[in-house]
């Protein structure tokens, strides 16, 4: 069972229905036993970053995620919840976050060139590292998955795969069983399927 | 590289799809799940539904199809039509939706931009805007492209992105049902005012009016048609060949996916 995390951020509909697509079972739940009896669990997320860590943090659930994360239970956080999975994020001052993934969440309009659109929305493709990580076992490179939004992650030696708007924008992290992405897999037709489905064969 | 996005609109009425659907391959032309399905099979970028039920009562059916789209079709899902305020924006984030967008609602009431912005985040705010040349300038209209509100389209667009829209859907009616290209001049005058993702609708007719379209204003985000891909004069995934034919990006689904 995976256990997504509900914290009063976001659209979750879209994301149990796509795990429930390709046969697995899904909680949306803020509950610690839940969570702790889960097999493992997704962070999602929309919005701004402190607001986010806010909500996480009064709910007892930054220390619940560290807590899974260091026993090796896999997590995968998507686009907010990537971000918030690192050290820190300068949207709109300066946050800490969980920690979980070393590196930063800055603005991309600080790198992408001018007569680009901030947001950065839509469907762009995958170039993996030399360490594409379990998520992308099933993904071919250059895969086009769907995007939305306005920071990046800096700073980060865990990239495995970037995307290319005028620059490399990281689009997905892993260390250890900790994984990130920044696009939307249940927002990525059967491309993200596939990730969410190599995401769910990551045993404990 | 980010590709341009091709968007088919769906409006659907008392659970129907309307607007003369006509597709020869499927059994009920006019179920809104089929033709989603058959749409996001076919490499449509993102679908946008369009509540046009007139009474309350049947806004719940509405949503009861939202959510059986919602739990087949895995691509962005924008909705608009009687939106009217954060209760609306609620109703149909709760059945699946990604993005809600606003027309007729924002101009009775200019601070539902603002507030669902601040609620749900910008990326969830599209600003939908139906503008007509009058007397040399671009106005503004409601309801449908049916009243005239008196206000300057372009400064209208401006002002709700500042206030948080995070795309903007512009619709010529001008050129709508014309099927002789977008409203090129005007999606230009657009472009120069907003950073923020532009859609062009009204007037597609045929692949080359999308050509056109990102050809010559190559800012422009996403193309929004309706009838041309309902009729199959435009057919998805031959468009999108010769979109990259053209050097335009974009995205062509592998058939081998799940």
């Amino acid at each position: 069972m995976t256990a997504i995390i509900d914290y009063g951020v976001g659209n979750l509909f879209s994301l149990k229905s796509s795990l429930e697509f390709i046969g697995e079972s899904a909680v949306v739940t803020g509950d610690k036993k839940i969570i702790e009896d889960s097999d493992r669990i997704i962070l999602p997320g929309v919005g701004a970053f402190g607001d986010a860590i806010e909500k996480l943090k009064s709910a007892r659930l930054d220390a619940i995620l560290k807590e899974q994360a260091r026993d090796g239970k896999p997590l995968l956080g998507i686009c907010l919840g990537m971000q918030l999975l690192f050290t820190r994020s300068y949207e709109y001052g300066r946050f800490d976050g969980l920690g979980l993934i070393p590196g930063s969440i800055r603005p991309l309009r600080d790198i992408v060139s001018g007569d680009l659109d901030v947001p950065h929305v839509g469907w762009n493709a995958l170039h993996f590292t030399d360490n594409k990580g379990e998520l992308f076992k099933y993904t071919e490179n250059g895969e086009y998955v769907y995007f939305v939004h306005s920071y990046y992650a800096a700073e980060c030696g865990a990239v495995t795969a970037y995307t290319d708007y005028s620059v490399p924008v990281t689009a997905a992290v892993q260390s250890g069983r900790v994984f990130g992405a920044q696009f939307h897999p249940e927002k990525s037709g059967g491309g993200g399927l596939k990730i969410l489905k190599a995401f769910c064969e990551v045993t404990v | 590289m980010i590709t341009k996005r091709i968007i088919p609109c769906l409006d659907v009425k008392d659970s129907r799809v309307v607007k003369g659907v006509n597709f020869e391959n499927l059994r009920d032309v006019s179920d809104p799940v089929s033709l989603a399905k058959m749409y996001s099979e076919s490499g449509a970028d993102e679908l946008v539904f369009y509540d046009i039920t007139a009474s309350g009562e049947n806004r719940a059916l509405f949503t009861d199809i939202l959510k059986k789209v919602a739990s087949v079709i895995f691509i962005p899902l924008t909705v608009g039509g009687g939106i009217n305020g954060l209760a609306d924006f609620e109703r149909v984030l709760a059945c699946g939706a990604d993005k809600v967008s606003v027309n007729s609602g924002a101009i009775r009431d200019p601070s539902i931009v603002a507030q669902a912005a601040k609620r749900y985040g910008s990326q969830c705010v599209v600003l939908s805007a139906d503008v007509k040349r009058v007397g040399g300038g671009y106005r503004l209209l409601a309801k449908g492209g049916k009243e005239d509100t008196g206000l300057d389209a372009i400064d209208w667009i401006a002002r709700c992105v500042q206030n948080g829209a995070g795309e903007v859907v512009v619709n010529s009616i001008d050129t709508d049902g014309v099927k002789r290209g977008f409203d090129l001049p005007m999606l230009s005058e657009v472009l120069k005012v907003v950073s923020v993702p532009v859609i062009a609708s009204g007037g597609a007719g045929c692949e080359q009016d999308f050509i056109e379209l990102f050809s010559k204003l190559p800012r422009i985000s996403a193309g929004l048609a309706a009838s041309v891909f309902h009729f199959g004069q435009v057919q998805i995934p031959a468009l999108k060949r010769r979109m990259r034919e053209c050097g335009i990006p974009s995205r062509i689904i592998r058939e081998d996916l799940c």
